[in-house]
């Protein structure tokens, strides 16, 4: 009976971990969202706003050029969307055929690691009239011996270049996430079975293999759908600025000095939101279409059709793009570790360490936030989530859909929708503006990419293994440290990585959390991207990519060293 | 490793029920089981076999529910968590931890109360030589064959000193020459030391070699 007592005090505590969780990344969303809304209707008693009322959406509408703002963001969001799954559909496709695709997927982790910001920067740098790619053609091909005036690659009214800069981005993590969908699906046995049938492996894929993955894509698809909808941080540097996209609009108004600016900017914000729901229903309502016809073309019974080289083609388009990403990356190495480097010379005239040395005494104090946010909100997360996932296994529960649409809930509502919220209600906790607040606002987005990451490795792990040790005399918390914590120590470091890069590329809520008095790499980015040095953008860029990847290369190699003679472990 | 017959316990069912929500997989079980006796369960697959087995280690979860005695000697078993029941389980596959070493695995087996370094590695090595295995524990596991896992895996049980055991198949996926061998290994020491033994399969084989009791679930 006392062991029956014991037991389930212990398994209280457990229980705890999932509420725990929960309210830790859902109230700030909840609590954000509300305190978004009241001012969005002219509530917010701080500034002298007492009266619900439609003023602030007057006064946004009344904004010139908010029309195009609207359909500049919704134009953007689609399309890069639109973009990302179809080179990310088309490279996995490929991927069984040739070898060459099979290693560019596996390539994903210095492009997932960057943050988005990095990456954004290291684009506009290198296809900027001035950038990389015309000085690597110029003067021979072009003619141009100074950067040509009137052309337009960054920044263009249409958004294209931003539309680029977020497919760089989100083709390498569709194809993650199309990887491990294909190893919960039989997809090798489906191919075989539709090639016996006559179907080539292009065809076979899209009709047999895809409907299956896309099952499981479709969260994923949604959160790619909703960032690029809403990003603040890549619209900044990559979008027109007059007028700019919807959210970046918001973040402006946000940013004013003249207070009153906050009425607008959160009727913007609350826009904002339902034009992610909007795009989130038209997109469901997309892929119903789409299924019908699908169908329809599955039960067409032809064998070939225009698609194998379509997909082929796309394919190589998305090959390019990753090349582009990489470039991308490089090329602000190399700024970063340039003497000086005028137009339209293909490389720099020297190198230094120059720029390194003179930035590094101010970059270092930013460096140290930056790593001490990643490291702690990383740790929390995969703390909680291990918390999360041994409480479901010690109670025997099977996780529900329903839990899975929880954890994407920060992923799926923008971020500008109810960062200002959460501010307010930080100020209220006397929290604003601290080291611990911004580790909070981190957190809402840490803890559902640790979640996500660990929960399957997790799960997948063979029950019997626990059981064979119970049957050994081990308690529970022996197999969990002895047993469950040495077996799952790559998916464990891996989501301690993911966490940290997913920090590190946090622009909004550092900014909101912070109050704009804590700075991180990826704010001093942004602020620098208008106008600095490019060297000195450089030395930032290389820092916010490194940091991650970094995590990453010890994630991969930490243990397989350390498990170097366990061949069950690899 | 001590193959000296120790004084064991009867294990003791009383009334098990075993349920599916809205079918009943066992009505009511009650059946003692000696001392170095082997009794065979035998039945189609979702008869309830392994259900037993889990419910007997402490180990059954919703949606199945479960009410009945299980105890062993004088002592209840069903209100212990299942680290305390002293309940050895073999499954059809070898479940050695892949993390570590072959001595590894068999130390965790080794209860604490055996002390010392040097005392619990000379246990190992007595157990490595008593299945022929010698010298083989700085191995990694997945080096070995399926037989060498498989009578690993029963060192390991054995050496957490249990107070029974529990069969789930384990002959299944082994080689018919080499499932004799270890039919033969297993039974032996679960005589040897006095364990109550319950053992599932759907294979009649195994029922004719444990040469005991055969219940059958429908």
């Amino acid at each position: 009976m006392a062991a029956a007592q014991a037991r389930s005090g212990s398994a209280g505590l457990w229980a705890a971990a999932p509420w725990l969780t929960v309210a830790l990344f859902i109230l700030p969303v909840a609590a954000g969202l509300i305190g978004t809304l009241l001012p969005a209707f002219g509530y917010l008693p701080a500034l002298g706003g007492h009266e619900i009322g439609w003023t602030p959406w007057q006064m946004l509408a009344r904004q010139p050029g908010i029309a195009t703002s609207l359909r500049l963001g919704v134009q953007v969001g689609l399309l890069a969307t639109l973009v990302s799954l179809g080179l990310a559909a088309a490279l996995c496709a490929s991927a069984d055929q040739h070898a060459v695709y099979r290693r560019l997927n596996r390539l994903v982790a210095p492009l997932l690691a960057t943050p988005h910001v990095a990456v954004a920067v290291g684009l506009a740098f290198l296809v900027a009239p001035s950038g990389w790619l015309v000085r690597l053609v110029s003067p021979l091909l072009t003619g141009w011996d100074r950067p040509p005036a009137d052309l337009v690659t960054v920044r263009d009214p249409e958004g294209l270049s931003m539309v680029l800069g977020l497919v760089l981005k989100e083709v390498p993590y569709l194809v993650l996430m199309i990887g491990a969908a294909l190893r919960q699906v039989p997809h090798e046995a489906l191919l075989r079975s539709a090639s016996a049938l006559g179907y080539g492996p292009t065809s076979g894929w899209f009709k047999v293999v895809f409907p299956r993955v896309y099952a499981q894509l479709r969260l994923p698809v949604y959160a790619v759908l909703a960032y690029s909808l809403s990003t603040v941080e890549v619209g900044l540097i990559l979008a027109p600025g007059q007028p700019p996209p919807l959210a970046v609009l918001a973040a402006r108004w946000f940013a004013d000095y003249d207070l009153q600016r906050y009425f607008p900017a959160a009727a913007a914000a609350v826009l904002q939101g339902l034009v992610v729901l909007a795009c989130l229903t038209l997109w469901r309502l997309g892929e119903m279409l789409v299924a019908r016809i699908g169908r329809g073309w599955c039960e067409s019974g032809r064998r070939h059709g225009a698609m194998v080289p379509l997909v082929s083609a796309t394919a190589v388009v998305g090959a390019l793009v990753w090349l582009l990403g990489l470039a991308s990356l490089l090329g602000m190495i190399v700024w970063s570790f340039a003497e000086s480097w005028r137009f339209p010379a293909a490389l720099p005239h020297g190198w230094s360490l120059a720029i390194w040395a003179t930035q590094w005494p101010q970059a270092e104090t930013t460096v140290s936030t930056t790593l001490s946010l990643a490291l702690t909100t990383a740790a929390v997360a995969v703390a909680l989530t291990v918390a999360c996932l041994e409480n479901e296994a010690r109670r025997g529960k099977a996780p529900t859909h329903r839990t899975l649409w929880l954890v994407y809930v920060p992923l799926l509502v923008p971020q500008i929708a109810f960062l200002y919220g959460f501010q307010v209600v930080l100020v209220r906790l006397g929290l604003d503006g601290s080291w611990l607040a911004v580790a909070w606002a981190h957190l809402v987005f840490v803890l559902p990419y640790a979640f996500l990451s660990l929960a399957d490795p997790w799960r997948a792990v063979d029950p019997r293994y626990a059981r064979s040790a119970a049957a050994l005399g081990a308690r529970p918390a022996r197999i969990l440290w002895r047993l469950k914590l040495p077996l799952l120590l790559k998916p464990l470091l891996l989501a301690l990585a993911i966490g940290c890069a997913v920090s590190v590329g946090q622009y909004l809520p550092t900014l909101f959390a912070g109050a704009g008095r804590i700075a991180t790499l990826t704010t001093e980015a942004v602020t620098l991207s208008s106008g600095a040095d490019r060297r000195i953008m450089g030395v930032y860029t290389v820092l916010q990519a490194a940091i991650p990847l970094l995590a990453y290369v010890m994630a991969l190699t930490l243990p397989a060293t350390l498990y170097a003679r366990r061949r069950g472990m690899r | 490793m001590t193959t000296s017959k120790e004084a064991g316990e009867s294990l003791r069912l009383d009334a098990v029920r075993i349920a599916l929500p809205g079918r009943e997989l066992i009505r009511s079980l009650s059946i003692e089981i000696a001392p170095g006796e082997v009794v065979t369960v035998m039945g189609p697959s979702g008869s309830g076999k392994s259900s037993l087995l889990s419910f007997i280690g402490g180990h059954l979860h919703a949606p199945f529910t479960a009410e009945g005695e299980v105890s062993v000697g004088a002592q209840r078993l069903d209100s212990l968590p299942p680290h305390a029941r002293g309940a050895g389980i073999l499954f059809q596959d070898d479940l050695l931890f892949p993390h570590l070493s072959v001595a590894g695995n068999l130390l965790f087996g080794l209860p604490a109360s055996v002390q010392g370094r040097q005392r619990r590695l000379a246990v190992i090595e007595g157990a490595l030589e008593e299945c022929g295995l010698a010298g083989y524990g700085k191995r990694d596991p997945s080096t070995l064959s399926g037989g060498q896992r498989a009578r690993v895996a029963l060192m390991r049980t054995l050496l957490a000193s249990p107070r029974l055991l529990l069969l789930d198949e384990p002959f299944g996926k082994l080689d018919a020459s080499l499932r004799d061998d270890f039919r033969r290994f297993v039974f032996s020491h679960a005589v040897a030391r006095g364990l109550p033994t319950l053992l599932v399969t759907h294979d009649a084989d195994d029922a004719r070699a444990a040469a005991g009791r055969v219940l059958t679930l429908a």
